[in-house]
């Protein structure tokens, strides 16, 4: 296998979507090849970091304020055309 | 190696006995699902829209064109899919507002293949999280997340970070599942380049950022 199919099974590989004989053909390439090797672990540690980093949290004041301005608007919407839309 | 997993498990029959509720008329029912999932759909605003009030109007419009869209909900999938097909075109929307300049748009493919090779094969600290302290990892993965392209930022959010499933991801954004995990694989790859710099073994000592 070269690094270059390695590669473009990588996502399949990380996602664990690859049948047996694929998987196997990918780690015997991954006990030899250590470029791919690095790059297979450090892509798992991206999606890992990514998920883990908590970017964007929404906090409690804003998400009460959200709330109320959706219920009212919902609310609103439905008087405003009693038939449902 | 360890494989990734989806982490959003939502039990359908739950969630539809909700949505089922709702197109009934009952707001509670339709409050309950804006709780379980604003914070996602604030998420995914803020990273397409990278913009704090856009994604606060995409939260309530997105919530709202749901609500008053119900009926057309066909439950031939989770809502929470649904949900997140109307957040990602509002969020786009206002982006395309906002950069009138450029087309944005989830078919964007402003980079060759090439892009995507690594170029830099270095090993990473065991640890790279702890290279840095949480508003400098935050600086870090923000600035770095915000330079890829908008149509590989939004399929590796709802793939990796919000954890829909790759069939999920393509049905919220009317992509194929080829380009699904296309996207996926170049979006992956071009954010460990980046990455790179920040977070391979540094012959002494740790992080100096």
């Amino acid at each position: 296998m070269k690094c270059s199919e390695f590669l473009n099974e990588l996502t399949n590989y990380l996602d664990g979507a690859l049948d047996a004989r694929t998987k196997s053909e990918l780690d015997d390439h991954l006990a030899w090849c250590h470029n791919c090797y690095v790059v297979c672990d450090t892509t798992r540690k991206t999606i890992e970091i990514y998920r883990n980093s908590e970017l964007y949290e929404l906090p409690d004041d804003l998400r009460t304020r959200l709330h109320t301005a959706i219920m009212t608007k919902c609310s609103g919407h439905k008087k405003s055309d009693p038939a449902g839309g | 190696m360890s494989t990734i997993q989806p982490n959003i498990e939502q039990p359908v029959s739950e969630e539809m006995q909700l949505v089922r509720r709702a197109k009934r008329g009952d707001d509670q029912a339709f409050e309950e699902l804006v709780r379980r999932y604003d914070r996602n759909v604030f998420r995914i605003a803020q990273h397409i829209t990278q913009n704090r009030e856009d994604a606060e109007d995409v939260v309530q419009e997105a919530f709202l064109k749901a609500y008053s869209n119900l009926e057309k909900f066909q439950e031939q999938s989770k809502f929470y899919t649904w949900l997140v097909r109307i957040a990602v075109n509002e969020a786009l929307m206002k982006l395309r507002r906002r950069k009138p300049e450029r087309t944005v748009s989830l078919d964007e493919e402003v980079k060759t293949e090439d892009d995507s090779l690594p170029r830099e094969v270095a090993d990473w600290s065991p640890n790279p999280e702890q290279m840095y302290n949480q508003a400098q990892l935050r600086d870090i993965l923000t600035r770095t997340i915000q330079g890829l392209p908008s149509g590989f930022r939004t399929v590796f959010v709802l793939r990796d970070v919000e954890g829909l499933s790759t069939e999920e991801t393509a049905e919220a954004l009317e992509l194929s599942i080829p380009a699904v995990k296309s996207r996926l694989l170049r979006a992956r790859l071009q954010l460990r380049e980046r990455l790179n710099r920040f977070f391979q073994k540094k012959a002494s000592g740790d992080g100096d950022q």
